[in-house]
């Protein structure tokens, strides 16, 4: 008997290898969600409706998710995510996107979504980078670190976008990194799970534009980098205290239960019928 | 949401009877009545008045109005709402047109029927808000980046507004295209009679769906079939060049060339089908007018004042902007020396009539910007005289 990964029954097969570099996190995240949807019990991808944006992590769902998928212009995922959650609410709608596209062009629209409790589920990659164009400053990039836009150092200081889409009120906020995948299992089965808001930060390493230009020898180096440089949340508390300065704060950040926007649009259909 | 709301209490959908009604509610109205069942938008002068009546009657009908937190995220969600299965409208003005303009390119790439309404202020930039300009006729045709083409209409009176807005959903529908209802603050704001036809009398187009997951959607044919996200069919919707199937072709001179010729096509073979033109006196004329939107309705009256006069206009009056109805404006340049051209702008339609005049006639412009004041019957008129005179 022929044995199959068990994430092939999600993909397109036929648009397999992706075009993704060797050593790339995106893979890892594919692997960790497609466990998370296996663990629940579906069989295959028809419940789901994926929206992208423009960059790598874009690229996640379209082609290779054998689902309904909408590749979208930059920074607009979650836009249009609000449009299809609203026709197709009984659907889960899951926005994958990289740092630039979801926190830099796209904010506003990721801030709002939180703000309403958009019942959709958004999977921001960050690595620090805007990749697919060549590397370079992005929202997310340390300070002093070298990019194609900062020869001489970044002398931006970076956003915590997990920080920005709890205060806004999302339901349920967490981060991880590409080392954490049996956390990020269970942290994609609660968000699949949840109503309202899900703001997922998976912090992955890009060794062809990133990790190179910083010393990084390998993707595993950047993954062992991640290991040894996380602390989690539960312990730290914020992640602006001086004790986690350089450090990735991990864990779950929110996870309240309140009604999402769909939810109170049909309340408010309810009051305009009189009921 | 159609679906899932309950549906006990509600009102009709179609307004049927007669009206005392403002532009930009006729436009809401007309929306209703075409079956539009999700509207997203953004507060801007002179079209609020649009999307303030559509979040009262909207969830009486079971839809969704719904306003963003800006015109970019306003057209993306209709495009979401439009792919998964919706009608879906949203209406902005000048500086929301202009934020617009990627998601409106991205809804011609993809195919995706919706429709844009802009109500035209003065511009550019915050320009007069209030007051009423024709300034957006270039920026509708021509405003994204990269070749495309999509159809414009021009409502003249509340009345069109109602009736042209369902125009617009079912040529949307019919050749998958966000059309643009190009009104302006004037006609937007004019209060008239508006009649509302019984709903079994209402035309509705809608789109056509594949009936198997392997029929392609982008290709194939002139207009594909289109599924809905949510179906099960695993489409794949991308604004990157695609192939027929919906597979991101990103170097592929061949598949991109056939892609985009198929969409110019798509509106260009189909153009003398789609146009929608009032033409009078073409046959006698002494002398021709071109107008569009409120600048038509100072026309008649002028036509009136002049035949008095001894003097017949050939007058055509565009309702489509674009495509242009080429035949008739042909015709009227090889029967009159001169066409007058009135626009509330410096002049940007009346390049068009030169193109197509071909030198046949003279085109002359006929140009009124600044404080919303509308060209009056009176200059039009003595605009006609002088021109007929020399």
């Amino acid at each position: 008997m022929e044995i199959k990964h068990f994430a092939r029954k999600y993909l397109r097969e036929n648009t397999l290898p992706t075009t993704f570099c060797p050593g790339c996190g995106l893979g890892i995240i594919i692997n960790c969600f497609l466990k998370a949807v296996e663990q629940l019990g579906y069989e295959d991808l028809k419940k789901f409706i994926f929206c992208s944006g423009i960059g790598c992590a874009a690229w996640i769902p379209s082609p290779y998710f054998m689902a309904d998928s909408i590749h979208t212009l930059h920074g607009r995922a979650v836009a249009v995510a609000l449009g299809v959650k609203m026709m197709r609410p009984e659907h889960h709608v899951v926005v994958f996107g990289g740092d630039g596209d979801i926190a830099g062009i796209g904010i506003g629209h990721l801030i709002h979504a939180a703000r309403k409790n958009l019942e959709i589920i958004t999977i921001m990659v960050n690595n620090f980078t805007y990749a697919m164009t060549g590397g370079q400053v992005a929202p997310t990039t340390p300070l002093e670190i070298y990019t194609t836009t900062t020869p001489y150092g970044n002398y931006e200081p970076p956003l915590d976008v997990v920080e920005v889409v709890k205060a806004a009120g999302a339901s349920f906020v967490a981060r991880w990194t590409t080392y954490h995948v049996m956390q990020l299992i269970k942290t994609f089965k609660t968000a699949l799970t949840k109503q309202g808001f899900s703001f997922i930060e998976v912090v992955s390493q890009c060794p062809t534009i990133y990790g190179r230009r910083l010393g990084f020898k390998s993707a595993f180096d950047m993954i062992k980098y991640f290991k040894e440089n996380s602390v989690p949340v539960d312990k730290v508390g914020t992640a602006h205290s001086e004790q986690v300065k350089g450090k990735i704060v991990v864990g779950i950040f929110q996870d309240v239960s309140k009604p999402g926007y769909v939810s109170l649009y049909r309340k408010a259909v309810k009051k305009a019928l009189g009921g | 949401m159609l679906k899932q709301l309950e549906w006990a209490g509600g009102e009709v959908r179609v307004q049927t009877g007669v009206h005392f009604w403002e532009g930009n509610v006729a436009c809401a109205e007309g929306a209703l009545a075409a079956g539009c069942n999700f509207f997203a938008g953004y507060p801007i002068t002179p079209q609020s008045e649009i999307i303030v009546r559509l979040s009262e009657r909207m969830p009486k009908v079971g839809g969704v109005c719904v306003q963003l937190e800006d015109e970019l995220a306003a057209i993306n969600a209709v495009i979401g709402a439009a792919w998964a299965g919706g009608k879906a409208m949203t209406a902005t003005s000048g500086p929301g047109f202009s934020l617009m303009q990627e998601g409106i390119g991205y809804a011609t790439m993809t195919e995706t029927p919706c429709v844009v309404v802009n109500v035209q202020r003065l511009g550019p930039a915050t320009g007069q808000a209030t007051k009423c300009g024709q300034g957006d006729i270039m920026q509708a045709r021509w405003g994204r980046h990269g070749d495309q083409v999509t159809i414009v209409l021009a409502p003249n009176s509340p009345q069109e507004m109602f009736d042209l807005t369902i125009d617009a959903f079912n040529l949307a529908e019919e050749y998958r295209v966000p059309v643009i209802v190009l009104s302006d603050e004037i006609v937007a704001h004019m209060r008239e009679k508006v009649i509302v036809p019984p709903e079994d009398e209402i035309r509705i187009v809608n789109r056509r769906k594949p009936k198997d997951p392997n029929e392609p959607m982008f290709g194939g044919e002139l207009i594909p079939p289109m599924a809905a996200l949510g179906d099960g069919f695993n489409i794949l919707v991308t604004g990157s060049t695609h192939d027929e199937y919906g597979y991101r072709y990103t170097a592929d001179p061949v598949v991109h060339r056939r892609l985009v010729e198929r969409l110019l096509n798509k509106i260009m073979q189909n153009a003398e089908k789609i146009k929608m033109v009032e033409a009078k006196n073409l046959e006698d004329a002494d002398i021709g007018v071109i107008s569009y939107g409120c600048t038509s309705r100072s026309v008649y009256e002028a036509m009136s004042h002049a035949e008095r006069k001894g003097v017949k206009v050939g007058h055509i009056r565009l309702k489509t902007i674009y495509p242009l109805p080429e035949k008739e404006i042909k015709a009227l340049s090889e029967r009159v020396k001169k066409i007058i051209v009135p626009e509330m702008n410096f002049g940007q339609l009346c390049l068009e009539i030169e193109r197509i005049a071909c030198g046949n006639s003279q085109v002359i412009a006929l140009n009124k910007v600044g404080g919303g004041l509308p060209i009056t019957p009176h200059e039009i008129l003595a605009k006609i005289l002088k021109e007929i005179e020399v």
